[in-house]
């Protein structure tokens, strides 16, 4: 392999003012954590981008860590030289010898940001295009379509040259804006939704409402394996799930009222304890998977009539996307097969027949008058089980604390 | 004794029998059941199956646990011939293959299926221009053994598998029981659909084996009843075989290098002394083979006869394999490389391991020298 670095291109946060300095050292602290099993790899810092020394290590591994971090635009495979015309030429003729077996056509882009050398972009692009033509009978010239751009990087510290761009997850680094609390039931929405807010540079910690014995260990298991695979863009590869014991405030919303309104009055449960709990540890926001019109709680209405217990910003990612844009999100970060597994879950016991699509704010608060919910809320709240799930840690939830020791068995 | 005969099937390693015990005592729960007890069942038959995979690059696919390699070679072959058999009927393997394939395509071709059998070369491998010139529209499987279990030949399946990657229609089966643990082996680098493996040829336990399919592979199941394993074969699925068969191929692959470079070490003294006889032939070629198998024919005597006259020293080895060993026919195999029958009739297979001691072979040189003296 001649390539010895990775160039990084940093992607909207390149646009930041002041507080540009925050956002780069986020992203650094995040790509040297995801890249911690690559020992040998160096880092060299520079204005608006970044160069990954490889030493030796594999750069498609690499790459493949390096898309796990948001923020990152692009990566370009490319390797070094003294910046005169002579070297660069060797250089270039080299990249495309191992580079390019195959019949194709290509052309040479060349950016001169170090104006000292004696020529202008074009006479080099043109002079190493020559070059590398004469000795490569494999190429042909095209300047309009080519299926290989050569790019050559003039600085004064060296010049730069790659043939290959691999977009990155784009978006701004993760943890560089405070947490918010993501409400995950097992379903396929509250991932995606998960992972499209980490995009805009939210951490996360998640809730999970469960209900035994209508919901068992395996719904657990469940959301333990999705928020597995949301750490993957934690930057520190970790992220908190908290089990909040909801069949006592379940029941009693069954018992005290109608049963057409038992979603509506649920879910609006459901936020009072996410915005406590959110209050109580200074995030500012709730992150959640519903979509418009998808199902009877996620009408216009229903949310209104939900959405009014609290007046901290719930984000919904989701809310225009079809159901197969959806899922074709879920299954690039592989939630979706977890997702499908059938357990029950707090969203799909107590469904009734015939729920109400249009529900009133304020029959809603009288229903809600028959018991008293503070109560059992704060049981809820009291009672939330939390666990720290890590990146590549298998965690079984029953095996967990079994008496025989799990692991010597393989 | 002398056990020279690791083809046909190894001791169980001490901590995968344990893993085994310890399982059956512990975690005897069905993991079908709803319950905790059988959860905990079913998260030990996950934790199998990702160490398995994550073992031979096999991330896409599924593990389905069978009861042995023969099995897993059924369903394989079946399970694709039946699936896909609208799509076409035509089938290649090889002549060498072992029984467990073999008769499967001869029962397949009484059903009405075309199947094509390679030729192989004196070494025992085929030829891919051949394959290549066999592979015709409505072909659907091909299906081959990475090592002969009889003289050892290494199949070149890195090549087949890159020539099949043009061909997406065409299941690509591999019958990996001789190569897992031996040479290294990574089912999607290599672009193998299918793998067969067994328990007991990897010092696991007799009665369990599994067959890797990649995902999107439909095969149809061998066996109705139940939805476990995927739909693919029904039967309440026996945890500790799984779990004692994810350990033992743990252990073995993380010596593959270090027994591989010791055996070869062994396989090469024993050739040493074979070449001193002029009535051996060895039937075993030199290049692209394992280390772990050396076959030969002795002149004029037969198998049985050779076998026979070790025991009283205790010596355990093996005329051909032991799937077909109790037939008195001169070897598919070695008639498919070019052996004339008497040959054929006097070929012998001595396996080795990573057990295998020096003095082992000192002894084995020993005995030789007697036997060979007293039959000529």
């Amino acid at each position: 392999m001649l390539y010895d670095r990775i160039l990084i291109k940093y992607g909207e946060l390149s646009l930041k003012g002041r507080n540009k300095h925050t956002f780069l050292d986020t992203v650094l602290r995040t790509i040297k954590h995801k890249c911690i099993n690559f020992q040998n790899l160096e880092y060299e810092r520079f204005y608006d981008r970044l160069f990954i020394i490889l030493n030796n290590e594999d750069p498609f591994e690499v790459i493949d860590r390096l898309q796990t971090v948001f923020g990152l635009h692009s990566f370009s495979l490319c390797t070094k030289c003294e910046s005169n015309i002579e070297s660069i030429k060797t250089l270039a003729l080299d990249v495309v010898s191992t580079e390019i077996k195959n019949p194709t056509t290509f052309k040479v882009e060349t950016n001169r940001a170090w104006k000292e050398i004696p020529k202008t972009s074009i006479e080099i692009s043109q002079e190493i295009a020559r070059h590398v033509l004469k000795n490569s009978p494999q190429l042909t010239v095209d300047v309009h379509k080519p299926e290989v751009t050569l790019k050559i990087d003039i600085r004064a510290e060296g010049t730069y040259i790659m043939t290959r761009d691999i977009l990155g997850l784009g978006g701004l680094p993760v943890g560089t804006d405070g947490k918010g609390l993501l409400m995950m039931s097992g379903g396929i929405d509250s991932p995606v939704a998960g992972f499209l807010i980490q995009k805009r540079g939210v951490g996360l910690e998640v809730m999970h409402f469960a209900s035994p014995p209508y919901t068992s260990d395996r719904s657990i298991q469940k959301v333990v394996d999705l928020t597995e695979k949301l750490t993957k863009y934690a930057p520190n590869s970790k992220i908190k799930l908290h089990i909040v014991p909801f069949t006592k405030l379940q029941k009693a919303i069954f018992d005290y009222c109608p049963k057409s309104y038992g979603i509506t009055i649920m879910r609006r449960m459901m936020y009072r304890i996410c915005e406590q709990y959110a209050n109580s540890n200074n995030f500012p926001l709730i992150v959640n998977g519903e979509n418009l019109g998808q199902v009877a709680s996620q009408t216009m209405y229903s949310m209104y009539a939900i959405n009014s217990v609290t007046s901290m910003p719930i984000i919904r990612p989701l809310v225009t996307m079809d159901k197969n844009e959806i899922i074709r999100i879920a299954e690039k970060i592989e939630t979706y097969e977890i997702s499908i597994r059938p357990f029950e879950d707090c969203c799909t016991i107590f469904v009734p027949e015939n729920p109400v699509t249009k529900p009133d704010v304020h029959k809603c608060l009288e229903f809600e008058k028959n018991f008293d919910y503070e109560v059992l809320i704060k049981e809820c709240l009291d009672n939330i089980e939390t666990m720290e799930i890590v990146e590549g840690k298998a965690f079984n939830v029953v095996t967990e604390d079994s008496s025989c020791p799990i692991n010597d068995l393989f | 004794m002398i056990y020279l005969d690791y083809t046909s099937t190894t001791p169980v390693r001490e901590e995968v029998l344990e893993s085994f015990v310890q399982t059956t005592k512990n975690f005897w729960g069905n993991p079908s059941s709803l319950h905790k007890f059988g959860l905990i069942s079913e998260d030990l038959l996950k934790m199998a199956r990702k160490q398995m995979k994550d073992l031979i690059d096999a991330k896409n696919y599924e593990v389905v646990f069978t009861s042995c390699a023969t099995e897993s070679n059924n369903l394989a072959i079946k399970g694709i011939a039946h699936r896909k058999g609208n799509n076409g009927k035509h089938l290649i393997t090889s002549g060498v293959e072992h029984p467990s394939v073999y008769h499967t395509f001869e029962s397949l071709r009484e059903e009405g299926y075309d199947v094509t059998f390679l030729k192989v070369n004196k070494d025992g491998r085929i030829d891919l221009e051949e394959l290549k010139n066999a592979i015709r529209k409505d072909t659907i499987l091909v299906s081959l053994m990475f090592v002969n279990n009889e003289i050892g030949t290494i199949m070149p399946i890195i090549e087949v598998g890159k020539l099949l990657k043009k061909f997406p229609k065409i299941t690509f089966h591999v019958d990996i029981v001789q190569a897992l643990g031996k040479i290294p082996v990574k089912l999607d680098e290599m672009n193998i659909d299918l793998a067969t493996i067994s328990a007991h040829k990897i010092y696991g336990l007799k009665g369990s084996g599994a067959l890797f399919v990649r995902k999107g592979i439909e095969i149809v199941s061998q066996q109705t009843g139940g939805s476990q394993e995927f739909n693919l074969r029904a039967g309440t699925v026996d945890v500790p075989s799984a779990v004692s068969l994810a350990k033992a191929m743990r252990l073995i692959l993380n010596d593959l290098d270090k027994s591989y470079e010791y055996v070869t070490k062994l396989n090469n003294k024993v050739r040493t002394m074979l070449i001193n006889y002029p009535e051996i032939i060895i039937n075993s070629p030199v290049e692209q083979v394992s280390p772990y198998i050396i076959n030969f024919s002795v002149k004029g005597v037969k198998s049985e006869t050779f076998v026979h006259a070790f025991e009283p020293y205790e010596i355990y080895f093996s005329s051909k394999s032991a799937c077909s060993s109790k037939i008195s026919k001169p070897s598919r195999i070695l008639k498919a490389i070019g052996l004339d029958d008497d040959l054929a009739s006097n070929s012998v297979r001595i396996s080795l391991s990573h057990l295998t001691t020096d003095i082992e072979i000192d002894e084995l040189e020993k005995a030789f020298k007697e036997v060979i003296n007293n039959l000529r």
